[in-house]
């Protein structure tokens, strides 16, 4: 099941030069650029790795593009996401978000349903992925 | 940045290859002349270094054209070295070089990334390649300006971190010529040394620019300039008192050229508001504008011997 988190999940995959230039976008929109990787594509995960500190003062992609091969190279089958961050007043917030790199293999998710008092019935959300512990996660494909 | 077939004289054939490519259409395209002829009007001699800037401007034109006929483009390295002593205009030729590399497509921004050793070269270990990184992120798509460049090597301690920033700047130099040109800056000697010392910067810099010491006519010149661009005016006297503070200037130690005269017409300035508040009557716009003789010949460089005077 494809992991359809942030702007542009629907679309299929950006190559890397859709990338670059939403990146450019970002920079040129004096937005800071953060590199960020998980193996655990919960939709309440919303803190993922940070690779590197966030990208302040850049000018041009090419130097967000080096940082995510670097990122990729180390995190083969994880998500990776570029976050672009918004420090003007009364934003200050995420104003853009994507995937960038996700498993060749997404098995998904298993809707668990629990029985509460009564004939109540709470729902969760449980990635097939987890089951197995941080790291080993996706089999990495060479 | 290649708008093919734009600037071609001849009609684009149709395998995208022109038969001819116009330079002069290439050059009014660019913008490039207009840059070439700022740099000289506004900056004062450096004769060797124009002309070395419009040999570089040339051959990247024509290297654009050669790419347009379908002739090899590999990227030319583009690494400069700017020796030369203190104040000779080293920086401020290097930004009108970001902007020139920028109107011809050789780089994407056109930005100037002004550092020295601090900005690169961390304090313990492990510190030194991420403040690197970052510096040369940050200069992606222009021009990383490294002013000082020999600090950069300390041969007398072996354990300096400034090799590993040297090992990761000849890293990008080499594999991303095309995203980032860097620049080293320094005097003419120590720059030498360090060349040596380091055959790797050497090889993989392309223009090596010496910028000669200003003559008094020049120096004179640009304080003149200095003052209009500041809209002050030098009286004659003021004229003929800087003609004799130049060449005296130039004796003492700590001569930084254009950037001593900088100094200098800052202080005169001072001295010139120091006169006018001791005024009492009213003043005219024309005693606000102008330097006078006194205003030059209250400096240091006119009553101290010339051995025992210390930087100003």
């Amino acid at each position: 099941m494809r992991l359809t988190q942030g702007t542009f999940s629907f679309l299929p995959d950006l190559t890397d030069e859709q990338i670059r230039a939403q990146v450019q976008y970002a920079l040129d929109q004096n937005w800071a650029l953060g590199i960020e990787f998980t193996d655990d594509p919960h939709p309440r995960n919303t803190y993922w790795e940070m690779w590197g500190a966030p990208m302040f003062d850049l000018r041009d992609a090419a130097g967000v593009m080096q940082e995510l091969q670097a990122c990729r190279a180390a995190n083969p089958g994880h998500y990776i996401r570029i976050n672009a961050f918004d420090a003007t007043r009364s934003f200050e917030t995420v104003r853009l978000s994507f995937i960038v790199q996700r498993p060749a293999v997404e098995p998904g998710f298993r809707l668990q349903r629990t029985e509460d008092r009564g004939r109540m019935i709470r729902y969760t959300l449980h990635p097939y992925a987890t089951d197995k512990p941080a790291g080993s996660r996706y089999p990495v494909q060479e | 940045m290649t708008n093919t077939g734009t600037a071609n004289a001849v009609p684009t054939s149709a395998a995208d290859k022109p038969a001819s490519v116009d330079l002069r259409a290439l050059y009014a395209e660019t913008n490039i002349g207009e840059l070439l002829t700022e740099l000289d009007k506004e900056l004062v001699g450096l004769l060797p270094v124009k002309r070395r800037i419009r040999e570089i401007a040339s051959f990247l034109l024509v290297a654009r054209a050669r790419e347009r006929m379908g002739f090899s483009s590999a990227p030319p390295t583009l690494h400069m070295a700017f020796t030369g002593n203190p104040g000779t205009g080293k920086t401020t030729v290097a930004l009108r070089m970001a902007g020139i590399l920028h109107r011809l497509g050789y780089s994407r921004k056109g930005h100037l990334v002004s550092v020295t050793r601090d900005d690169l070269v961390g304090q313990y270990i492990g510190h030194t390649a991420p403040k690197t990184k970052e510096i040369l992120k940050r200069a992606m798509g222009g021009v990383l300006f490294i002013d000082e460049a020999y600090y950069l090597y300390r041969p007398e301690n072996e354990k300096d971190y400034g090799q590993e920033a040297i090992e990761i700047l000849l890293q990008v130099m080499e594999n991303q010529r095309e995203d980032l040109t860097v620049i080293l800056a320094g005097y003419t000697e120590r720059m030498n040394t360090f060349f040596e010392s380091n055959p790797g910067f050497r090889s993989r810099i392309a223009h090596h620019i010496d910028f000669p010491d200003y003559t008094d006519d020049e120096l004179l010149q640009i304080s003149e300039k200095l003052a209009g661009d500041a809209e002050y005016r030098l009286s004659d006297g003021a004229r003929a008192a800087l003609r004799e503070y130049v060449t005296l200037r130039r004796q003492q130690p700590n001569f930084a050229n254009a950037r001593s005269m900088r100094n200098a017409f800052d202080r005169a300035r001072l001295r010139q508001a120091m006169r006018l508040m001791q005024i009492d009557s009213a003043i005219g716009a024309s005693d606000l504008v102008t330097l006078e003789a006194e205003d030059i010949r209250a400096s240091r460089v006119f009553t101290l011997d010339a051995a025992t005077t210390t930087t100003r």
